[in-house]
């Protein structure tokens, strides 16, 4: 039953209706292939030029790199920078956490309270997208500084000591991760529970269940695929985060993307930094990789 | 996907146990879970209106930066508001690079969601193929992307600049245009078209006046989520940009010297302009109830 669309003049005459007949079969692969071909291009084969670039040695003058087979740059990079990754999944780690866990009930009140003024709440969730992400960081920064509008005034009236300090730490790091991201976590919650299907509830009720158990029996095993979208997409471009760090942190306190960047427009180490980038990658791949297993790659499309 | 709720309200759990869940489940409700979210919402909010307040700050030393103490009110900043030519052709080079890099993304993408939608297997070999790479487009960091990228025209000697910039965007934009149209697609009426084909329309003209005018909500949609991708993208852009300096690669380097207040003043007109984008779609989406 299926009419290829943009397959011109369906077969009038003769040799015209083996044409559309071709042109019929071949219109799902012409419909994705300038798509296809784009993907290819900038985003598979990059890949590969990463991974070949890791194993090539590059002269850091003029970055240019030759191929050595230069298997010992992963190690070498992971012996100076293992600290960097920790301090990563630290960051990323309990900012997605804060995330959840701010974001769990507000989701909740939306989807089962929100009542005609759904859209409104989903909108001021979504407020912060509406200023660009380098501006909300330095934004935070005048906000944490140490005479800014709130530091100031409570050291003003004594309620601090005067060399308390947030920036630079690397709670500011991630209190700016938090921030940035909630949303990413928030609108997956909101759409899982707001897919909980009141009945299942009511049922549970009607069998003398508590709202207690009714929460944690049934509206939280119903949220998990939830909850594992919301730690995809938050936990993921945390961890290759490095404008929150840059803006919000301190020398001590160096994210892995503040490394790979340095690597690549700094020291122009172009090996160095695709041998970092590609270990950020395969740890991405697992959690990646894990999500697709479980709940199929398909469903990442239902909390975009 | 709000049309799916149950019609009154939602606390329909209450209605069912009156008697077993009495007076601290209405207290929870009513006021405890109402009045986090607001906090919450505040949250959110606050470092906007920071942004705001701040574009009027005066600044008191000569520099033009704006300073973290506030210093009294100002329009100054609004009335020369490009006085930084870097700031102010960074801002349109930005503006630009959206609409191009949209334009591609939203013909390209939409083609893909069309060949999703309507062919399977059997006829489309490959089609899990497309969606894995598509998931990893989405899912994998965007750091790894951009240096990838950087890798890719370092190799081949690709100078950077708006060229490169625009091939970029586009890359990350075409997974989330294709899968935006195609949610909007998901619920579409081929019968509309079988009639029109019964009606003596050809392909095209079918395309033309039923399918197109149909999914075209979704395409803009897509269309939107490709601008404000493109507008707001710093990692890439700052891996890729070379000479030709977007906006947020701008104010990034910035940070370094201390922020001009003309960019705040930028920041605000942004979120002012999407702001009002959003409250007329609200508005009229209030208007044709579906």
């Amino acid at each position: 039953m299926e009419q290829p669309v943009l397959a011109r003049h369906p077969g009038r005459v003769g040799s015209r209706r083996g044409r559309a007949r071709l042109g019929k079969a071949l219109a799902p692969y012409l419909l994705s292939l300038p798509a296809g071909l784009w993907l290819l291009v900038l985003f598979l084969i990059p890949l590969v030029v990463m991974l070949s670039l890791s194993l090539q040695t590059c002269n850091f003058g003029t970055g240019a790199c030759v191929m050595t087979w230069h298997w010992a740059e992963f190690p070498q990079q992971l012996s100076l920078y293992h600290a960097q990754f920790v301090t990563s999944f630290y960051f990323a780690g309990a900012a997605t956490l804060i995330d959840l866990a701010v974001s769990f009930p507000i989701a909740y009140w939306i989807a089962f309270y929100g009542g005609n003024k759904k859209n409104f709440f989903l909108l001021m969730l979504l407020v912060p997208f509406f200023v660009s992400f380098v501006i909300r960081t330095v934004v935070w920064e005048f906000i944490l500084s140490d005479q800014g509008v709130i530091l100031g005034s409570l050291k003003n009236a004594h309620l601090l000591p005067q060399n308390f300090h947030v920036l630079a730490t690397g709670g500011a790091v991630v209190a700016g991760l938090a921030y940035n991201y909630l949303p990413f976590t928030a609108l997956p919650l909101y759409v899982a529970i707001e897919r909980i299907d009141r009945r299942v509830l009511d049922a549970a009720y009607d069998l003398y269940a508590t709202r207690r158990e009714a929460f944690t029996r049934v509206i939280l095993p119903l949220t998990i695929p939830g909850i594992f979208a919301a730690f995809l997409l938050t936990f993921v471009p945390a961890l290759g985060d490095y404008v929150n760090q840059q803006v919000l942190g301190g020398t001590g306190n160096t994210m892995i993307g503040t490394v790979i960047q340095n690597a690549f427009l700094v020291n122009l180490d172009y090996a160095g930094g695709s041998a970092l980038s590609a270990v950020l990658l395969a740890i991405a791949l697992v959690g990646i990789f894990a999500y697709a297993r479980v709940l199929g790659s398909r469903t990442i499309e239902e909390y975009l | 996907m709000s049309a799916v709720v149950t019609a009154p309200g939602g606390p329909a759990s209450q209605d069912v146990s009156p008697a077993r869940a009495p007076r601290r489940r209405r207290r929870w409700t009513r006021f405890v879970l109402p009045a986090y979210s607001w906090v919450i919402i505040a949250y959110l909010v606050f470092p906007i209106a920071v942004m705001v307040l701040y574009s009027f700050n005066k600044v008191t030393t000569g520099l033009p930066q704006v300073s973290f103490a506030w210093n009294g009110f100002t329009l100054q900043w609004y009335e020369q508001w490009k006085d930084i030519p870097q700031l102010t052709s960074a801002f349109w080079l930005s503006i630009r690079l959206a609409i191009v890099s949209t334009i591609f993304a939203t013909v390209v993408g939409t083609l893909l969601a069309l060949a999703l939608v309507r062919y399977r297997p059997p006829r489309f070999r490959g089609k899990a193929a497309v969606e894995q790479i598509m998931f990893l487009n989405i899912a994998a960091p965007e750091i790894v992307l951009g240096a990838s990228l950087l890798g890719l025209f370092v190799t081949i000697n690709l100078a950077r600049g708006f060229v490169t910039l625009l091939l970029a965007h586009v890359a990350f934009s075409i997974a989330y245009v294709a899968v935006t149209v195609r949610a909007r697609m998901a619920g579409f009426d081929r019968s509309l078209e079988e009639a029109a084909a019964d009606l003596g329309a050809n392909s095209w003209v079918t395309f033309r006046k039923i399918t197109f005018p149909l999914i075209l909500p979704g395409i803009l949609a897509g269309a939107l989520m490709a601008f404000a991708l493109s507008i707001d993208d710093f990692v890439t852009s700052n891996f890729v940009s070379g000479s030709a300096v977007p906006f947020p690669v701008w104010v990034y380097g910035a940070t370094r010297i201390g922020i001009p207040p003309q960019v705040f003043v930028f920041g605000s007109a942004i979120f002012a302009v999407g702001i009002l984008c959003a409250i007329a779609s609200v508005v009229i989406g209030w208007r044709k109830p579906t």
